[in-house]
């Protein structure tokens, strides 16, 4: 696959897929601040996932609702860490913590990537990651310092979450070539800067990062293999496109 | 349409163009207009918009409040382009603007200028009730994507911020 494609489906597939499962928490959320800051980092998500099925669309590929609502689970290139359930709120956070991190860091790189259109739209969303960031932070620090139920339980969302985390840096064909045409520092670059940025979280908290030595990274994600959590996430997401896809909303 | 038509007169048209959800700003105040185009020979007028979140369902209200408007003062081609080009920052919120957002109790984000934007910056708010800086975030989402949740020690107030981005 082009490396501008290839990178462009990774991420904007991330996006759309988490921003789906953020807004499961509409109506859930443990208080009502919570409820509002994942179904507001859902519809962030889901409009940055249009910018950038929109850069698609600009090279060539399908109208942004067709590309994300016709699709099947294997056509996705998200990693698996996103289409997991919500489970319970620990790994919600977790998961959020772990993901937008990594995203904060990702889009500040593309703001200078050597492709322009995609620069502008890293230049705008960066700004608005910094506060999944700083949201996720302080849900972090409060309970990974709080009581030991808090934090038995963050810790344990951490230790489950973490080898799907990893999966997020799993490479494709295309990487050397995103690196060398300046599109993009590459995942390993990223991994690296992520860990230095989740580790000066976690350190201001009682949780520890498990030995990455010993954890096995969750791939297959970015080459279209899924948990059987995806297809049933997609067929919700578009029962309704589904039902007319020339409807005029 | 005469030939005396000028930007100037565009933007003091779209004045009346208010955002959707804060009835006191004009689009122009707040930085979502970009750019205005005139062409001399059609008389079309281009208007550049850029959302200030990208995803602010509010957009295609905006485009068609100002295609509306301009039409309303005998504009008959009126094109409305959105994109990112120039990303939006809310230091393109304008006196003016920052004044508006007071008058509907929303705290104006404070200008960023050249300082390092990290996280800490965006605890920051003044109260719009009493002014005062004794303030906590309680929380970076609230009504709608632009709009912070802060609380005022002084006047034991909860109170929206326009997010500084």
């Amino acid at each position: 696959m082009d490396p501008k494609l290839d990178l462009l489906y990774r991420l904007a597939d991330d996006q759309l897929i988490l921003g789906h499962r953020n807004s499961e928490w509409n109506g859930l959320g443990p208080i009502l601040e919570e409820d509002i800051a994942f179904s507001s980092m859902a519809q962030d998500k889901l409009g940055h996932s249009l910018q950038l099925y929109g850069l698609l669309h600009a090279l060539g590929e399908a109208e942004p609702d067709t590309v994300a609502f016709t699709r099947n689970a294997p056509q996705f290139h998200s990693c698996q860490l996103v289409e997991l359930p919500i489970g319970e709120y620990d790994f919600s956070l977790t998961r959020h913590f772990l993901f937008d991190h990594a995203e904060l860091l990702r889009f500040e790189a593309l703001a200078t990537s050597s492709y322009e259109p995609l620069a502008q739209v890293a230049r705008k969303l960066r700004g608005e990651l910094k506060y999944h960031a700083l949201h996720a932070n302080t849900w972090i620090k409060r309970l990974g310092t709080a009581t030991d139920e808090a934090i038995e339980r963050m810790q344990v969302a951490l230790n489950f979450t973490l080898p799907y985390a990893l999966g997020i840096f799993e490479k494709t064909e295309a990487e050397d070539e995103i690196i060398s045409s300046g599109l993009f520092i590459g995942e390993d670059e990223l991994q690296s800067r992520w860990l230095t940025s989740i580790t000066k979280v976690l350190g201001q908290t009682a949780l520890t990062l498990p030995d990455f030595t010993t954890v096995t990274p969750v791939l297959g994600g970015r080459h279209g293999q899924h948990t059987e959590h995806l297809q049933p996430l997609l067929d919700e997401m578009a029962e309704v496109f589904r039902l007319d896809p020339t409807a005029d909303w | 349409m005469t030939s005396t038509l000028t930007k100037a007169q565009i933007l003091d048209w779209l004045q009346a163009v208010k955002d959707p959800e804060i009835p006191t700003i004009s689009l122009v105040d707040l930085g979502v207009v970009r750019g205005v185009d005139i062409n001399e020979a059609s008389g079309a007028v281009s208007v550049h918009l850029t959302p200030t979140f990208a995803g602010c369902p509010a957009m295609d209200y905006m485009k068609r409040d100002v295609e509306r408007t301009l039409r309303e003062h005998g504009i008959e081609q009126v094109h409305v382009d959105i994109s990112l080009r120039e990303a939006w920052s809310s230091d393109m919120i304008s006196d003016a603007g920052r004044e508006a957002l007071r008058q509907h109790k929303l705290s104006p984000p404070p200008v960023l200028g050249n300082v390092v934007f990290d996280l800490d910056f965006l605890e920051y708010a003044e109260c719009p009730n009493c002014h005062g800086h004794n303030t906590e975030l309680r929380t970076p989402f609230g009504a709608t994507l632009c709009r912070a949740v802060h609380y005022c020690y002084d006047c034991r107030q909860l109170f929206e911020q326009f997010k500084p981005v």
